[in-house]
């Protein structure tokens, strides 16, 4: 039994095609490469179908992981569809000290009606900008975790350009790094998140 | 050492690697959710070349066994994944394989079989499968999946006996985890290349694989005397057996090699002063290392036991391990419809006649994708304990 074992959970809301999956993963991985013994990524287990709701979960912790259930109450709550605001019941996924991720061109402010520590990027123009397109669609993957760097600290660009590199070619890691950097810059977080590590 | 390789594999990726690592040299597989990644992956592999094999299309899952047996035969290291329906399609082959002695491995991503349909996890498909003179091996993590597979080939191959690799759907499938991925050469040096019985290839010597046997013995068409029917049963059975041992040790000779152990037939956790074992198989086995420390937390001694090893069944090891438990909770996700559980049956019969006889009792959990969640292993432990259960079997979490 280990005493003192950090945690972290992470769920993601999104649409199929939209990269919520990739972005799970991408986030268990990068984590790992910064010293988490422990991480796993996993999608919703059910159908995936492209435009409707699908979900994704992370976890990363210091010991390695044993538990596969799904996540209930999260830590970090990305969204990477707002409209999905009005379908999902983000009650349920808020629990202590949680933190909430947007991809929206709005800011904070206009989400505080959830009162916990928000996060707001424009995840889709910071892709698009970059262009990161896959059969016409914009895939904002890897632009959403610039917002997660900003935010949480759990990893850093670094870490996810080498997570990249594992997957795909050099040139297309240069285009997707792009996009992180440009949606770092852009989150709106007017606040601190309590469990943030600091870089 | 070198510096060790880890890359974040979902299940299906790593059965995937490990028959890549295996050099397997014939594919033939049908996809089927959640299983489909292992024939993709194999595919790129062979296409890329980077792995020498025939990968062989077909139409049914029926075909792809029957491709591996013939392969098998011809002395080709063979493998084919799949899972639910499709394994019951291949059904009729399942047996064939066993009772063609043919060391094909058999990756199978478990999921509930229909009807009605579900694409989601529990352990029915491969335990319906039970009695076909296969060996069973069920997966804890992604890690042991990879590990598995590669213990598989040693262990088929020795014993000329088919396995499945057994491992939960999405659970394990299709999440992502680290898993450490032995450097091929090493994998080399703990696989003796597959050599079949009969050199059917030969054509100066051509054999009979394949003759109708009777009850008594009968000499063959070259006058040799060939065993009964019943005869060739005992003897795969006598080979099951002896698999008993053969499993532990090829355990060893990997713990050995790569320091790390699957534990052979069980997997333990904190059972030598445990009073109430938590036992399942699988994933299970993972969630229920997470209820047992929550469990000591309150001062109840708690173990877990993971039945890796299903068929053969090890009932002497299961023996041993619970010789000083009160309690056993036996987890699991399937059902022998109008009794309990197939695990929860064959534990008890394990114990029987034996002085250690602790209150059993059998859960049903995550049938059909249903979530399982370690607080909920904790709670039914503590209903078994404090004697509250009024129902056997039990179905854990189950509203409608």
């Amino acid at each position: 039994m280990k005493n003192n074992v950090i945690n972290y959970s992470f769920k993601w809301h999104g649409r199929g095609g939209q990269g919520a999956v990739t972005a799970a993963q991408i986030t268990a991985e990068a984590a790992f490469i910064n010293g988490f013994k422990g991480v796993t990524a996993s999608p919703f287990f059910g159908a995936e179908r492209r435009g409707a709701p699908v979900m994704a979960f992370t976890r990363i912790s210091t010991e390695p992981i044993r538990t596969f259930s799904q996540i209930e109450q999260a830590d970090v709550i990305i969204i990477l569809d707002s409209s999905l605001l009005n379908v999902i019941q983000l009650d349920q996924d808020i629990g202590k000290d949680s933190l909430l991720i947007i991809n929206t061109k709005k800011s904070p402010d206009m989400f505080s009606g959830y009162n916990i520590p928000t996060a707001t990027v424009d995840a889709y123009s910071a892709a698009s900008k970059a262009g990161i397109t896959v059969a016409g669609q914009v895939i904002i993957s890897t632009s959403i975790l610039g917002a997660v760097i900003r935010t949480t600290g759990l990893f850093s660009m670094n870490e996810i350009e080498q997570t990249l590199l594992h997957k795909f070619p050099h040139k297309i890691v240069q285009k997707n790094m792009e996009s992180v950097r440009i949606a770092m810059e852009a989150t709106q977080f007017n606040e601190t998140w309590k469990r943030a590590i600091k870089p | 050492m070198s510096k060790k390789n880890i890359q974040i594999l979902s299940g299906t990726e790593a059965a995937a690697l490990a028959a890549k690592l295996c050099k397997v040299e014939v594919v033939a597989a049908y996809p089927i959710t959640p299983q489909s990644k292992i024939p993709e992956k194999l595919s790129k592999y062979v296409e890329k070349g980077e792995l020498k094999a025939e990968f062989v299309l077909v139409e049914s899952e029926h075909s792809a066994l029957g491709v591996c047996i013939s392969a098998s035969l011809a002395g080709a290291r063979a493998f084919t994944a799949t899972c639910a329906n499709g394994l019951l399609y291949m059904s009729e082959q399942v047996h064939w394989a066993a009772g063609s002695r043919v060391p094909v491995v058999m990756c199978v991503a478990n999921r509930g079989v229909g009807a009605p349909w579900t694409i989601l996890n529990d352990q029915q498909d491969t335990i319906s499968q039970r009695d076909a003179g296969w060996i069973q091996l069920y997966c804890r993590n992604n890690q042991e999946i990879l590990d598995t597979v590669i213990q598989a080939f040693i262990i088929a191959e020795e014993l000329f006996v088919p396995i499945m690799v057994c491992f939960d759907g999405f659970v394990l499938s299709h999440t992502n985890m680290p898993v450490e991925v032995p450097d091929s050469d090493d994998i080399a040096s703990i696989i003796p290349p597959y050599k079949p019985v009969l050199d059917i290839t030969d054509s100066k010597h051509i054999v009979n694989i394949n003759p109708v046997t009777f009850s008594t013995p009968r000499p063959s068409a070259n006058g040799e005397i060939q065993p009964s029917y019943m005869g060739l049963r005992k003897r795969l059975n006598e080979a099951l057996i002896l698999a008993l041992t053969t499993i532990p040790r090829v355990d060893a000779l990997f713990e050995k090699k790569f320091n790390r152990t699957t534990g052979g037939l069980l997997w333990e956790y904190m059972v030598e002063d445990a009073e109430v074992i938590l036992l399942s198989m699988g994933s299970l086995t993972s969630e229920a290392e997470v209820a047992a420390d929550a469990l000591r937390q309150n001062n109840i001694k708690a173990g877990v036991i993971g039945v890796r090893c299903y068929r053969p069944f090890p009932g002497e090891a299961i023996r041993k391990s619970l010789q000083h438990a009160d309690y056993v909770a036996v987890f699991e996700k399937d059902i022998s419809y109008g009794h309990e559980g197939a695990l929860c049956s064959d534990i008890k019969s394990a114990l029987y006649g034996t002085s250690s006889q602790p209150q059993i009792m059998g859960f049903i959990a995550g049938i059909g994708g249903k979530d399982v969640k370690a607080r909920e292993l904790q709670q039914a432990t503590m209903d078994l304990i404090d004697g509250r259960i009024t129902e056997s079997p039990v179905w854990i979490n189950l509203t409608v």
